[in-house]
């Protein structure tokens, strides 16, 4: 349920709509940032949103993802330390 | 010029010097067929040749709009049945005509079509000999269908066909996928999205002689139209009894038609292409082919994405980048967009 | 693309389902006695097909497929009033793609519009709108369907018609809620699930506390998730370590989008305009206590039961499942499809007999496209 993808606000197009365009992977949809806006429609560009149906859903925290991204990244490093010194094993009784 | 009218009416359907006006001043003038009888006629010279075969397609266009980024309903008609035979094998040669025209049509976008369709013609080395015009009333027919016919030459010791296709062959496509799909869903405006994508509608002609001259064991070779690669594939996995793997990461995909993709939730593998080949090559083979695809204006972006493997017959599968394994069906129907 | 393409890395897949081998392993999961795990929504199923999370993750980890999909659930009558109300003079119907192949009891909304309905699939309720203001001597009627992320949407768009006036335009609210099939699943005594992975873009509309009653009252593990493939495993790894601790929390992996109390001016939206209906039926579940939404009296004007007199359950009653039909029991994790004696025969996404097959995210039809299909005849 529920495809949502994130796109980035690159300007805002109708104030009194709130309606703002945001651009995902090169393709442009105008859409509405009622739920996101928190403050002055402007400061929304730039931002990176949750875009789902045409509204911007939900505004994605760059420090969180970063988080994410930085303990998949460690775990992935241990991991392939872990296969690589389960291949020198190998290699070694191989040898042997 | 004796055509006055800026859009087409039923008169221009209705035998008398309307009809003649338009047909030579839109048409004829364009096309220049030889002679002016109702027929073409055709030197059978290049069927002489001893082991030779005819090879003769049809294809009925229909596109809304009718004007899009990357070409318009005249490059479809020309590309899609020049298509149809080269992918098997025939040297191009000649093309019929037909156009269902409902009346209302603006002449200058008549102009525009037939020109791109003597331009692409050209490009492909095929002569339009012979058409026809009907005009229909208001509501009778959606703007313009164009119907193309041709005919082509296949030499002698050409037998492309998907049955020929081996464990082992690999699956080359000539570039980028879905780009034709997208851009149609972009020109419609239905779903309020914009894009700079432009439709890969192109003849492949030229590029499926580069490669039969370097690649003599291709197998064979399929245009990816409605369907897309998907289809493609499965119909050549189930015509030669094999199964496919493709490989996801070494998909060719422009970063719009990907966006495109993930915010409708559509599947890339199933849109539309216009100029877009899936061609099976053995092994040894591979190299060269792709050298000279790429060295064709059609084939820059050519690349491999899969091989014939061991498996049950008939089933395509894609690999994703961790090494999960899905099967790759043929769609029920259209596929629609969606928001879950 | 951002945000995106980063939580599809293979390296940290890898790294992932070695940790949750390691963590199954020293739960004793296995194929006989499996962990349990159900994604409560559609969107975590059509994605574990799509990369084939299923057959990547340790053999003792079984995947149980919610009924987190609006399609699925959508009772055959209420596909028949959609087109009741299609074909009247002047309407223009709108709807997302996803409910247009739907079965009601006698056609879909795609065989009313080849028989002349004006139906038009559009991506958002704002497109419906601008359509309304386009078209003032046309009633432009948007089906509103789908769970709390699509919610807001309709909500914040009646409330534009309201603010602006545009009086041809009307929502036929088919709106539904995740907890209340969550605890009805729960109160099954046949129910064998281990633990949850939660709805990321539902939870970002509604916070993750919404979910609290899994873990106090019933004691099971819930991880609100992301859509990306890591996101699934490390969800599916963090629900294996509460289990393996013992622990009963609700955990979010997805605070990158899902912030924990909500969106305060989507909450605000959908109690301005919508309230509880009294129950609601879900197609394969049957009916439960306050699981829809219906536009409240204030909003009546926007309102297309009221506008064309078509009430909730005024039409025949709930159709019974089609015979041979297991829907029910593939959705609360008691069979899988391929054990379903229609699947694949009397019921393909050709022709779909049971809820599951209808949408590409329904478990069945996710099965049947993914290779489930030639998987059960092998």
């Amino acid at each position: 349920m529920c495809l949502g993808i994130p796109g980035q606000i690159v300007a805002v197009t109708d104030p009194e709509r709130m309606l703002a365009m945001a651009e995902i992977s090169g393709v442009k949809r105008e859409v509405n940032v009622a739920p996101v806006a928190t403050g002055p429609l402007q400061d929304l560009v730039g931002k990176w949103t949750l875009i789902h149906v045409g509204f911007a859903m939900a505004l994605i925290d760059e420090d969180e993802a970063e988080a994410t991204l930085q303990a998949l990244h460690d775990l992935g490093e241990a991991q392939a330390e872990l296969d690589a010194m389960a291949a020198a094993e190998a290699a070694q009784e191989g040898r042997e | 010029m004796a055509l006055k009218d800026e859009k087409v009416t039923l008169a221009h359907g209705g035998g008398g010097k309307a009809m003649r006006d338009l047909i030579e001043e839109v048409f004829t003038s364009v096309f220049r067929p030889d002679g002016m009888e109702d027929q073409a006629r055709l030197q059978a010279a290049a069927l002489a040749d001893p082991g030779a075969r005819l090879a003769f397609t049809t294809d009925g266009f229909v596109v809304d709009p009718l004007e899009f980024p990357g070409g318009d309903i005249g490059t479809l008609a020309v590309c899609g049945t020049v298509n149809d035979l080269a992918v098997g094998g025939a040297r191009p040669l000649w093309l019929s005509a037909g156009f269902i025209i409902e009346e209302g049509l603006d002449l200058a976008l008549l102009r525009r079509v037939v020109a791109s369709m003597a331009a692409e013609a050209e490009k492909a080395g095929v002569r339009i000999v012979t058409g026809d015009t009907k005009v229909v009333g208001r509501g009778m027919a959606d703007k313009l269908f164009i119907t193309t016919s041709g005919i082509g030459v296949i030499p002698p010791g050409r037998d492309l066909q998907a049955a020929n296709i081996r464990p082992g062959d690999v699956a080359i496509v000539n570039g980028v996928l879905g780009d034709h799909g997208a851009a149609i869903m972009a020109a419609r405006g239905e779903m309020a999205l914009s894009a700079e994508i432009a439709s890969d509608c192109q003849g492949l002609g030229h590029l499926m002689e580069a490669v039969l001259a370097v690649a003599p064991g291709l197998r064979a070779a399929r245009d990816a139209t409605r369907g897309g690669v998907a289809a493609v594939l499965n119909e050549m996995a189930a015509a030669a009894g094999v199964a496919i793997e493709i490989d996801e990461a070494a998909l060719p995909l422009r970063a719009e038609v990907r966006g495109l993709c993930e915010i409708l939730g559509l599947d890339p593998l199933y849109l539309a292409n216009e100029g877009t080949l899936v061609l099976f090559v053995p092994e040894h083979e591979v190299a060269a082919a792709l050298a000279a695809m790429r060295a064709t204006e059609a084939g820059q972006g050519a690349v491999a994405i899969g091989r014939v493997v061991p498996g049950e017959a008939g089933r395509v599968s894609m690999r994703s980048a961790f090494g999960g394994l899905r099967i790759v069906d043929m769609l029920v129907g259209e596929q629609l967009p969606r928001i879950c | 693309m951002r945000y995106a393409e980063e939580f599809r890395d293979p390296k940290a897949a890898k790294a992932l389902l070695a940790g949750i081998d390691a963590v199954a392993g020293e739960i004793g999961a296995t194929r006989d006695n499996s962990v349990r795990i159900m994604e409560i929504c559609g969107g975590h199923t059509h994605a574990i097909f799509r990369y084939g999370l299923d057959k990547l993750v340790h053999e003792g980890i079984e995947f149980i497929h919610g009924p987190g999909c609006p399609v699925c659930v959508l009772p055959m009558a209420r596909v028949d009033d959609c087109i009741e109300i299609a074909e009247k003079d002047g309407v223009i119907f709108t709807t997302f793609g996803d409910a247009m192949r739907v079965p009601g009891t006698r056609r879909s909304l795609l065989q009313a519009k080849a028989d002349g309905a004006d139906i038009r699939m559009v991506y958002s309720p704002l497109d419906a709108l601008e359509l309304a203001r386009r078209n003032p001597e046309r009633e432009v009627v948007f089906f509103g369907l789908g769970f709390e992320t699509t919610t807001p949407s309709t909500a914040l768009s009646i409330q534009a018609a309201a603010r602006e006036g545009i009086a041809n335009f009307s929502v036929f609210c088919t709106h539904i809620t995740v907890p209340p099939p969550i605890r009805a699943l729960l109160d099954d005594p046949h129910m064998v699930l281990d633990g949850f992975v939660g709805p990321g873009h539902v939870s970002m509309v509604i916070g993750i506390h919404a979910y609290d009653f899994i873990a106090e009252e019933y004691g099971k593990p819930i991880v609100v998730a992301g859509f990306e493939p890591t996101d699934l495993l490390q969800s599916v790894l963090m629900v294996l370590r509460q289990l393996r601790d013992g622990r009963a929390e609700v955990e979010n992996q997805y605070a990158r989008v899902v912030p924990e109390h909500g969106n305060p001016v989507s909450l605000a939206a959908i109690a301005d305009v919508y309230e509880p209906r009294p129950s609601f039926e879900w197609r394969g579940l049957g009916e439960i206590d306050e699981s829809g939404l219906r536009i409240r009296d204030s909003y009546a004007a926007f309102d297309a039961e009221k506008k064309f007199g078509i009430g909730y359950g005024a039409g025949p009653a709930a159709a019974d499942l089609p015979e041979g039909c297991s829907c029910g029991a593939v959705m609360s994790g008691r069979m899988k499809p391929v054990h379903c004696p229609q699947f694949g025969r009397g019921c393909t996404p050709e022709s779909p007999l049971g809820a599951l097959m209808v949408s590409s995210e329904g478990a069945c039809a996710a099965y049947y496209q993914y290779g489930g299909a030639r998987a059960a005849a092998e």
